[in-house]
């Protein structure tokens, strides 16, 4: 049993919740044209469709430029300390599984300092949707090289060049068993919209990178897919029991070749549609799915939407059940706890 | 007093005794610390009061009879009211060289040597590092040695018993327990019964060890060996229902008594660290009270949950040891930040760094109490015997609550596995611990409304309609809680939260003086110390000595009545097992000259080096700095 009260009808004569509902009182402070005002607006949007009372949202984040999230949402929330966010969230769903909780988070948060946090919370299963704000840069310490940065950028603490290799969020969730793992763009609100509103109804953690453009520190960094010229390109759309089909003209796909894959182009050397990769997020093991991952632009198109979409019982829930089992079977007897193995009397 | 029945009468004389101290030592895998717990449980039964200290290796199995690998287990029992484990073992039962090595200097002057002399062969005298046979070169003479082989005559007690000859050597513990329970008159049926527990699905080796047990006690009845055995009669305890606990049993309990009298669920999230661990096995074993136990992914993630239980609201409580501390103190800033009710639990072990991680030390309390960056005063409690412990899990609860503040209960290795006896307290009668949530009314919901008494803020739970708020640890506003940058306030909150602290102390009794209320000297104690301070006052009071002690079981904010009693003395003398750290608190807040008496050996005092110490003092007096050992004070 499902202890989680997303999914289900607010309440009758509970009034109708709009986007305004969750929205607070608090000034917006991030610089103008951060991608991350799309990314509040989508979820601000999707939140009063889910039929959750707004009073079971907690909104956790950590420290960052996207950490700031939770203040603009008028909902529970915690501003927490860097990289710990996951494990506070996990506390909060331990304590009450009936809570709806998301975690916001950005590279530096969730791949840096709170790594461990992260991918423990993905394979404990929590019933948690975490959205990672990417924007490959250090935003709120102005303008540092972050575990997404690409090989030999130049950044204020890099004049010459980085050389740390980058870091695959995605693999490393799929790495962790993450039940449900996704991707989207700040610059595409329908997309972002369906994806979230998919991470919103999974029972269990869910995983979700936003490339998210930092027009101060690391401009257009995710360009390839936001640029009209070159996004159909760069980018493949995942749709569940559909082809990997992209490209300007829809004539591009993804055939296995072996286990690697490979680019073909349909209606050449007789490849047709049937030839291609076809999407399938519920596979059960993740191999499928982080073999999506590392598909990286300009060789591959970068996979947009469901990577992956499982279902298996959640950390809380499991945690809930052994206390019902054993309460029903006998609940404490204090007297008893107190009295321990053996006792003897003195008079 | 009973015993089997199948045994035959006792015939040998018997000599009554006031108290015993027994050390038990062998190799880590003699099961000394189970010979040590067993020989307890019986001997709290027959309603003598007891001490223990089990002292153990920080390897798992460290190489058989090396030195290194020794674990060894004491307890004292009385008949009279003790308070620590006893100074110096009356007996001392010895496996083999190694644990006849590291612990024949501790046993008293003409004390009593059981030695396995089954294990003395030459291999084993070197690797102990002898390089003559002890057993045969008459160092042992001021003893009253008694020669056993364990080994053969737990083997002949064995025989025809299915298992293997390694297997049945196994059971040799038991057969030296047998012997000190007839030699020490203890019963046998609670050991018997574990025994059946113990190994229930494996029926043979349940009947080798009960063998063993039984061989062992026939052989101190029967062997010539023996002329006398002894009784310990009953210790006149307060009257009440009693049972054997160790500190860290006592505390989980207090931990789930605190949940049942705030009426509020307990999440306990915890990484295993030494000594601490205990508590997350015990609490673990309590689903049927609600209790939700984690194990998280590393120290920072255990206080990280224990932080979101508590904004959920529930209890949120953590468990470590000093690194562990040290890895969670930027997430008790955060909540101090963000005012919530977290309870930390600091099991001390021997530090810095892995230090000696299964050995006693009292070197956390400045850490406790200063140990985060920026302004950031939280409670600081440490119980003063195992039993102690449940009375201050409860305290940290209550502190918790009542004033919104993360509080750390301090507890160390020496009560963390010790055990005493516990009369049982009457849960009906422990205060309630009362928990408030507030709902939704329609005045706009204030989160850091100060409550005008304990100036606490409101504790909002999620899922509470209309009181919708955000904490963060970014400095706020007072009141509306909204993020605030402005200097004055940032100034006034620093101060606010010192003060809400500062409080706590208008809740805590007063100290009561043991001894003379007024007078020459005050010693002055905190944490596991207190039976060995305590001990220690009363022999130098018998002895005719102006001393008092005071033991400390709130450190932060200290008792209101502190000040005056220090005052009221002409010398402190603080004992402790750091290099001065409540010394120097007290030095700063009271200006008091306080003088240290200090141990960091990772082991707990004994009360012989207290008194010891205070009597050195006396004969030194002007002296101004002055330790027990010739230790260069950091002060
Ligand atoms: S620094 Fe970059 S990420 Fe941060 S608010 Fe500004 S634009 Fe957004």
């Amino acid at each position: 049993m499902v202890e989680s009260a997303s999914g289900v009808a607010p309440l009758t004569g509970a009034p109708q919740l709009t986007r305004k509902d969750f929205i607070s009182d608090q000034d917006v402070r991030w610089c103008p044209g951060c991608g991350d005002y799309a990314i509040l607006a989508t979820v601000q949007r999707i939140l009063p469709e889910l039929g959750t009372p707004r009073e079971n949202y907690v909104f956790v984040s950590g420290i960052g430029c996207s950490s700031r999230f939770p203040y603009y949402v008028n909902t529970y929330g915690l501003h927490t300390i860097h990289g710990r966010a996951p494990a506070i969230a996990t506390g909060i769903k331990a304590a009450n599984p009936k809570l709806e909780v998301w975690v916001v988070t950005g590279d530096g948060d969730a791949l840096s300092i709170g790594g461990n946090h992260l991918i423990h919370a993905l394979r404990r299963n929590v019933d948690i949707k975490i959205l990672l704000f990417n924007n490959r840069i250090y935003g709120l310490t102005k303008g540092q090289y972050s575990p997404t940065s690409e090989l030999g950028k130049k950044t204020k603490s890099s004049p010459h060049g980085s050389v740390d290799y980058p870091m695959n969020p995605l693999s490393l969730a799929l790495g962790a068993e993450a039940t449900f793992v996704a991707r989207t763009v700040d610059t595409n609100p329908n997309h972002m919209k369906q994806v979230l509103m998919r991470a919103a109804h999974h029972k269990g953690s869910a995983f979700v990178e936003i490339f998210q453009n930092c027009i101060i520190f690391n401009d257009d960094a995710f360009k390839f897919v936001t640029d009209r010229q070159t996004r159909d390109d760069n980018a493949v759309i995942l749709e569940q029991g559909k082809p990997l089909i992209f490209g300007k003209d829809k004539n591009k796909g993804i055939h296995l070749k072996g286990i690697k894959p490979e680019i073909v182009t349909i209606g050449e050397n007789g490849v047709t549609e049937a030839d291609l990769l076809v999407h399938n997020e519920s596979e059960q093991e993740p191999h499928y799915a982080f073999l999506l991952s590392r598909f990286e632009a300009p060789q591959f198109p970068v996979p947009l939407g469901v990577f992956r979409a499982v279902s298996k019982p959640t950390y809380d829930q499991m945690l809930g059940q052994q206390i019902k089992t054993v309460m029903e079977k006998a609940p404490g007897d204090m007297k008893k706890l107190l009295h321990g193995p053996e006792t003897w009397e003195v008079i | 007093m009973s015993t089997d029945p199948s045994l035959p009468v006792h015939h040998k004389e018997i000599e009554e005794k006031e108290d015993v101290v027994i050390r038990f030592a062998g190799d880590s895998g003699d099961g000394m610390q189970l010979t040590g717990t067993q020989f307890t449980h019986s001997t709290a039964i027959l309603g003598n009061d007891l001490s223990t200290l089990p002292d153990f290796p920080a390897e798992i199995r460290a190489p058989a009879g090396s030195l290194a690998g020794v674990s060894s287990y004491q307890i004292n029992f009385s008949s009279r009211d003790i308070r620590t484990p006893g100074d110096a073992p009356d007996v001392l039962v010895a496996m083999n060289p190694a644990a006849l090595k590291t612990n024949l200097k501790d046993l008293k002057q003409g004390g009593m040597l059981i030695l396995n002399t089954d294990a003395f062969g030459p291999e084993n005298l070197k690797y102990a590092g002898y390089t003559s046979n002890p057993l045969e070169d008459g160092s042992l003479n001021k003893y009253q040695l008694y020669n056993i082989p364990i080994t053969l005559l737990n083997n002949k007690a064995l025989e025809g018993s299915p298992l293997s000859k390694k297997e049945m050597e196994r059971c040799k513990n038991f057969f030296a327990l047998g012997l000190m329970f007839w030699l020490y008159q203890r019963p046998m049926e609670a050991t018997i019964q574990w025994i059946g527990q113990k190994f229930k699905a494996k029926a043979e080796l349940a009947e080798a060890n009960k063998m063993a047990l039984k061989g062992g006690y026939h052989y101190g009845e029967t062997a010539e060996l023996f002329k006398k055995h002894y009784r310990v009669p009953k210790a006149r305890l307060a009257p009440g229902i009693y049972r054997n606990i160790t500190g860290n049993e006592a505390t989980a309990i207090g931990f789930v008594a605190a949940s049942q009298l705030a009426k509020t669920p307990l999440v306990y999230a915890s990484y295993p660290i030494t000594p601490a661990s205990d508590i997350l096995h015990e609490l673990s074993k309590h689903k049927s009270f609600g209790v939700k136990t984690c194990q998280a992914e590393d120290e920072i993630a255990a206080i990280g949950m224990a932080i979101g239980a508590s904004f959920s609201g529930a209890i949120g409580l953590t468990g470590t040891s000093g690194p562990g501390m040290a890895l969670k103190s930027e997430a008790i800033s955060l909540a101090i930040m963000m005012e919530l009710p977290v309870v930390i639990i600091d099991v001390q072990r021997g530090g810095p760094s892995t230090g000696l991680p299964t050995k006693t030390e009292q070197a956390d309390l400045l850490q406790s109490i200063f140990g985060r960056h920026g302004e950031s005063p939280l409670a600081v409690i440490a119980a003063a015997t195992p039993g102690d412990c449940f009375t201050m899990a409860i305290e940290a609860v209550r502190i918790a609550v009542r004033y919104m503040t993360p509080v750390i209960l301090l507890s160390d290795g020496y009560l963390a596995n010790g055990a005493e006896p516990w009369r049982i307290p009457d849960f009906e009668k422990l205060d309630p611990i009362l928990v408030e949530h507030p709902t939704a009314n329609s005045a706009p919901f204030i989160p850091y409304a100060r409550d005008e008494k304990t100036l606490a803020r409101p504790w909002a739970i999620p899922g509470t309609p209309g009181l919708e708020h955000r904490l963060g640890g970014l400095e706020k506003q007072d009141g509306i809680g909204n993020v605030s940058y402005d200097p004055v306030n940032h100034e006034h909150m620093i101060k606010t939260r010192a003060e809400k602290i500062a409080r706590i102390s208008r809740d805590i009794p007063p100290l009561k003086v043991f001894g003379a209320e007024t007078g020459d000297i005050l010693l002055v104690g905190w944490g596991g110390t207190f039976g060995a301070i305590t001990s220690a006052t009363e022999a130098l009071r018998q002895q005719g000595l102006p001393v008092s002690s005071i033991h400390l079981r709130h450190l932060n904010p200290f008792p209101s009545n502190l000040g005056d009693i220090l005052e009221r003395f002409e010398t402190i003398v603080i004992p402790e097992l750091n290099l001065g750290q409540l010394a120097l608190l007290l030095r700063s807040r009271f200006l008091v000259n306080a003088h240290s008496l200090t141990k960091v050996q990772g082991q707990p005092f004994k009360v012989q080096e207290i008194i010891d110490g205070v009597k050195q003092l006396i004969k030194k007096r002007g002296v101004e700095t002055w330790s027990s050992q010739p230790v260069a004070l950091p002060h």
